[in-house]
């Protein structure tokens, strides 16, 4: 697309410059509609993106963010000697790992399982059940935990208990990660299985026929015709969740916390929030997101690079 | 190419598919080994418990909120309620915070709605458009944002800097605009306006708002309805932004006011703890108010189920 939109930006060159300004002109209600929108990504998107300079500053109000002296990588460096930055970078990567292992197949062999089911009314039933969890709030997804696991309660401590478990997983270090894992597994699988449904709505009803006449079983239909299918839909919603990694969700690391369980469920997003907002340090926080977000981009930029090299699809 | 097939999904007159069905139970038993019949019982054995693991917990939330507090805080209620009674619901709805933040909540679920359906179609329309000069450096601009952000505390600061710290704009204004609905709201401009219908209009002399009104929003809706449902159940289930921005207690939002109440739970001497008292009303309680905060979000939900789709299958067609 790109290749066809430069050659005809060749082609077009001279007659563009010209038409330009009429184009302006004509079409000057565009621009107006546009200047709200900007002003926005200007001021809550790429403003704070310049904030990031503090950093590499020694921030106090009185001087301001482009007043304060220049400390270099200061912040950076003291928050490596804390021995606390490896627990938490240590955090952040299991948990986001251990969540993108469990929680990415899991859609796709729902949308696989969804796609052979032909009584309408259980499929359905399944997708308007599994949809439904995405809808409900982080607050009230940890609440139920919360409410369900409660060892005097909650009727999950019990299952726990019959399994010989220890039934009070929330106050327990070693569990906060499955707990994290697996609830965020109820919350959005059915939901992220509709990208794979849709994918699987379009493959070529021709292939299916042609499988049909080969007299392919349906284990041999899914492997050759509709994992090839979705082949491309996997591959982006597979970088998408890599880049994702490090940008792990404040929210409900946030609310699973206790005393009991911080050793494993600190991350980087709930320690700048308490050193930014809750010790007022806004250099650090600033320093540790700004580490976080380009790890991240870096990720999903390596992902990319290499998902379009070995198959040829990518973001972008 | 998904998007074409979704819509002649979704538009697919009723009777066509019971017309295919015979044809399909035909060639189902042609296809069907037993190899293939032992299959299919593992897929509804797979789906049937994936069913159940989603449906427990919430059926049991909702016959606890039903049950009396003795029989919640006993542990004794499983799927169906014990010593049927509405009194958790009456406590619930009786509570002054509870209500307070209610209120508050469907405020930014509106407000915020309206803000940010319209700032969308006002960049993403434009956006759509190939005459807009600089339309690859303002989509670029865009989608940067989805892949770097400035962060927590530099997002802070311009808050303060603006004044907006403990205003209820704080909860509306910093997330206006959602990169992923701009993406969204662009393709389906691009896809589903007829190119004729803008030259049509052009000869009739209409400028490029009057089309935008008469003729691109009407031929919308679906759009619009996604992508109101999208920054209105996001508004409705958020509270970090409440949590960092404000301070006073009565413009908390409704999720803030439940994570006092059901997370965190040892709020010292306020009003609340003394009306959540009582330990097993309290118990009680919870159930309730989860159902009670939920129950906006279930009403919308038929149409979100319906609309949601469509939106994801918009959105996965690159832009």
């Amino acid at each position: 697309m790109t290749a066809a939109v430069q050659t005809r930006a060749a082609t077009d060159r001279v007659r563009r410059r010209r038409t330009r300004r009429r184009n302006l002109r004509r079409h000057w209600q565009l621009y107006v509609l546009l200047i709200l929108p900007v002003a926005y990504f200007v001021t809550f998107q790429y403003v704070p993106m310049a904030n990031n300079v503090i950093a590499f500053k020694d921030y106090n109000v009185v001087q301001g963010i482009w007043g304060s002296p220049w400390t270099g990588f200061d912040h950076f460096e003291r928050f490596f000697a804390n021995p606390v930055a490896w627990d938490l970078i240590r955090n952040t990567l299991v948990l986001s790992l251990y969540g993108f292992l469990a929680g990415f197949p899991i859609p796709i062999i729902l949308a696989l399982a969804l796609n052979e089911v032909r009584l309408k009314f259980f499929k359905r039933t399944v997708q308007m059940v599994t949809y439904a969890p995405h809808f409900i709030s982080t607050v009230i997804v940890v609440s139920m935990l919360i409410l369900i696991f409660s060892p005097r309660i909650g009727f999950m401590a019990d299952v726990l208990g019959f399994f010989g478990m220890n039934a009070n997983l929330l106050a327990d270090p070693d569990s906060f990660r499955h707990v994290y894992v697996w609830s965020d597994v109820w919350q959005t699988a059915g939901y992220s299985a509709i990208i794979f449904m849709a994918a699987l709505a379009g493959i070529d009803p021709s292939l299916y026929e042609a499988a049909r006449l080969d007299g392919a079983s349906r284990l041999r239909k899914i492997w050759h015709v509709d994992l090839p299918g979705i082949a491309p839909t996997v591959v982006v919603v597979m970088i998408l969740s890599v880049g994702s990694v490090m940008a792990i969700g404040f929210e409900k690391a946030f609310l699973l916390q206790n005393p009991l369980n911080l050793s494993t469920s600190e991350i980087i997003a709930t320690y700048t929030y308490k050193i930014g907002l809750l010790n007022a340090d806004f250099s650090l926080a600033t320093a540790v997101g700004l580490f976080n977000s380009v790890i991240n981009l870096i990720l999903l930029l390596a992902v990319n690079t290499v998902s379009k090299r070995v198959t040829g699809n990518g973001l972008w | 190419m998904t998007l074409t097939t979704a819509t002649r999904t979704e538009s697919r007159p009723e009777p066509e598919p019971k017309a295919r069905k015979p044809k399909r139970r035909r060639s189902a038993q042609v296809q069907d080994t037993p190899v293939d019949r032992v299959f299919m019982v593992g897929v509804y054995v797979l789906l049937s418990t994936f069913l159940l693991v989603v449906l427990v917990p919430l059926l049991n939330i909702v016959a606890s909120s039903l049950s009396s507090p003795a029989a919640v805080s006993g542990g004794r209620v499983f799927l169906w309620p014990v010593d049927f009674t509405l009194i958790g619901y009456e406590a619930v709805l009786g509570n002054e915070a509870i209500l307070t933040g209610f209120g508050n909540s469907v405020f930014y679920a509106v407000v915020g709605t309206v803000v940010s359906v319209t700032m969308t179609v006002m960049i993403a329309y434009p956006l759509s458009r190939s005459e807009l000069v600089g339309r690859r450096i303002f989509i670029g601009g865009v989608l940067f944002t989805m892949l770097f952000s400035g962060g927590l505390i530099p997002t802070y600061m311009v808050v303060r800097a603006l004044g907006l710290l403990d205003t209820r704009w704080a909860l509306i204004l910093p997330a206006a605009i959602g990169a992923w609905q701009v993406l969204i709201a662009m393709t389906f401009f691009r896809s589903s306006i007829p190119g004729e219908l803008y030259e049509a209009a052009q000869l009739d002399g209409a400028s490029d708002l009057r089309f935008l009104w008469s003729v691109v929003l009407p031929l919308s809706k679906p759009l619009l309805a996604v992508i109101a449902l999208m920054y209105g159940i996001g508004q409705w289930n958020s509270y970090f932004s409440a949590l960092i921005y404000l301070r006073s207690e009565e413009l908390y939002p409704l999720q803030l006011v439940l994570r006092d109440i059901l997370v965190v739970n040892n709020s010292g001497g306020s009003n609340l703890a003394d009306q959540l008292a009582a330990k097993q009303m309290a118990d009680l309680m919870k159930f309730s108010l989860i159902v009670v905060s939920t129950v906006p979000v279930l009403l919308v939900y038929p149409f979100v189920a319906r609309h949601f789709t469509k939106g994801v299958m918009l959105g996965s067609v690159k832009g």
